[in-house]
């Protein structure tokens, strides 16, 4: 090793004392080097390139790269009408398109000041948490594959092919529905929905213990997760995280009690925060395991949707939808709980046009991405890509 | 603000919070204009921004710990533009408010908050992006979403998008 030191070509050693310590071995002379991880790397989740300044096999900065996906969602917003702008928000956060919509529309009907008919409210809560279940488990599932296992990848994609052919049958579309209309929903739900839905509902639950059996629980996962990337509380605050991550750090935090929206003060269901047992709080395990969690609160608020809503009798989903969308002058923002934390529109409104002045979205992966730089401060590389992937980035939503 | 009026919680909870910061900067905010969908107050004194904003982050009895979002504006009628900052005092004392700032359309800047809040980091990056002011103080002052020969802040009203880009055609 001496020997190599004369010539100038030694490089640092890594040895890892406990699980999370990293230790350099001194006076070896070492080079930086600039490593290009992405736009094309499938560890990144998309079009995201991370620019890493390694030395040796740790990143000493990593300066994330945006944009590739930029298609000027709010400049096309203040070029549509209200109803045109629904579906550009399923192209955002593609993976889970209702709760999107359903943000926006939140949002609107703030301005609008229209009555929601019960039912509808119903069905608008039954098809965003399952399209938060499908959400959850394409991130549970590529997160597996990013740390080296295939098979909970496949289990995910098949449990999520159920969901995605219940919201197909709903609203004719797989994944960018245009379902949830302002002041309404496209269509009802098919006639044999609900008892479609409690066959997926009994055969899911088994489904999440066995994800936790194969992952969660799995002890190369764990090794892999559990210390890496912790985030304290106070700092993902300033961060402005939300959501899983947000709770992943042990904050309690969710909107959907926080600042309640739609019918979910009528519905009986946990908030998951991880209390440092199984993972070190704030972590990429605890991220991961609010996920893995969350999964069963779905179903239960899916779950008593079903028993609560209101008959079809004499139902009409378009029936509050104004004539014409044209909300009273002035400004709002509204949010709604997303799968990936915080989505929320600030719209400002004229009062005379169709159109608004200005629709600003903020996305909840833009905001919780905006921490990486800190994050992967002396973290290895292969521990870089498990912060990522539990970080769960749609770039459709980073970029817009 | 009248007397006597009556708000909804929220937006009386969001008029404490004013009356606080009015009463320790005095001339620097505007009224507290007390709609319901999103109450806000205008900081008139732009240098003092930064001073307004860790007020608020650490005055115990306003706590706004958590930057909700912060957009870009464009007012072409006022020659103007400016940023929304809707900020929030998350699991402390739960209040919201909204905050504005407005600079010239040619040149403005603003002071930055990425230091009081990380989130202010890259909304300030995007409205930059956006609509062409600087942030004055701010760590990494580039564009975005937006690669950074652009030509020309795509959300300002009288926009025109550039003829070619790199010898690509732009509007298709």
């Amino acid at each position: 090793m001496q020997e190599l030191d004369k010539a100038g070509q030694g490089s640092i050693r890594v040895t890892r004392k406990s699980s999370n310590v990293v230790v350099l071995e001194k006076d070896l002379a070492t080079e930086q080097m600039l490593l290009a991880m992405g736009p094309q790397h499938p560890s990144t989740h998309g079009v995201l390139k991370l620019e890493c300044l390694t030395d040796g096999e740790v990143v000493t900065e990593a300066e994330p790269y945006l944009g590739y996906l930029h298609r000027c969602f709010e400049k096309h917003c203040e070029n549509v009408d209200y109803p045109g702008i629904v579906p550009y928000t399923d192209r955002m956060d593609y993976l889970a398109g209702m709760n999107s919509e359903f943000a926006f529309c939140v949002a609107v009907e703030k301005l609008l000041d229209v009555e929601i008919p019960r039912r509808v409210e119903f069905i608008r809560v039954i098809v965003s948490e399952l399209n938060r279940i499908a959400s959850h488990l394409v991130a549970i599932g590529t997160y597996a594959i990013d740390l080296g296992a295939f098979t909970p990848f496949l289990f995910c994609f098949r449990d999520r092919e159920h969901i995605l052919g219940l919201l197909e049958w709903t609203s004719g579309a797989r994944m960018l529905y245009n379902y949830i209309w302002i002041g309404g929903l496209a269509y009802d739900v098919p006639a044999d929905f609900p008892k479609r839905l409690k066959e997926f509902v009994d055969y899911f639950r088994p489904k999440t213990r066995e994800l936790f059996k194969l992952l969660t629980e799995n002890e190369i996962f764990v090794k892999r997760t559990k210390g890496i990337g912790i985030m304290p509380a106070d700092v993902a605050i300033n961060y402005g995280w939300s959501g899983p991550m947000l709770r992943g750090s042990g904050v309690k935090w969710d909107l959907r009690r926080n600042d309640p929206y739609s019918i979910y003060p009528e519905l009986d269901f946990d908030i998951p925060v991880p209390d440092g047992k199984f993972s070190d709080v704030g972590d990429s395990l605890s991220r991961h395991l609010v996920r893995a969690l969350e999964m069963e609160e779905s179903l239960k608020i899916i779950e008593q949707c079903l028993e609560k809503m209101p008959s079809s009798e004499g139902f009409d989903p378009r029936a509050a939808i104004p004539k014409r969308i044209r909300p009273k002058a002035g400004e709002v923002y509204g949010r709604a709980e997303n799968p990936r934390g915080e989505l929320g529109f600030y719209i400002m409104s004229d009062g005379k046009s169709t159109k608004p002045l200005r629709c600003k979205a903020r996305s909840s992966c833009f905001v919780n991405l905006s921490a990486m730089k800190d994050l992967s401060k002396g973290q290895l590389i292969p521990d870089l890509v498990a912060i990522i992937g539990s970080i769960d980035i749609v770039l459709g939503e980073v970029d817009r | 603000m009248e007397e006597g009026t009556v708000y909804s919680q929220h937006v009386a909870q969001s008029a404490d919070a004013w009356a606080i910061i009015h009463e320790k900067f005095g001339d620097a905010v505007s009224a507290f204009d007390p709609n319901e969908t999103m109450p806000f107050f205008e900081v008139l004194d732009l240098s003092q921004w930064q001073k307004i904003a860790l007020f608020m982050r650490d005055h115990p009895k306003l706590k706004f710990n958590y930057m909700a979002c912060l957009s870009g504006v464009d007012y072409p009628a006022e020659e103007k533009v400016g940023i929304v900052c809707n900020l929030e005092s998350l699991g402390v004392l739960n209040h919201r408010i909204a905050v504005k700032l407005k600079c010239s359309r040619t040149g403005g800047s603003i002071p930055s908050v990425a230091c009081v809040w990380h989130t202010a980091n890259w909304h300030e990056r995007e409205a930059y992006d956006m609509y062409g002011m600087t942030f004055t103080g701010h760590p990494d002052m580039r564009r975005i979403l937006c690669p950074d020969d652009w030509e020309g802040f795509p959300l300002l009203k009288d926009y025109k998008v550039q003829e070619s880009y790199h010898g690509v055609k732009v509007p298709y």
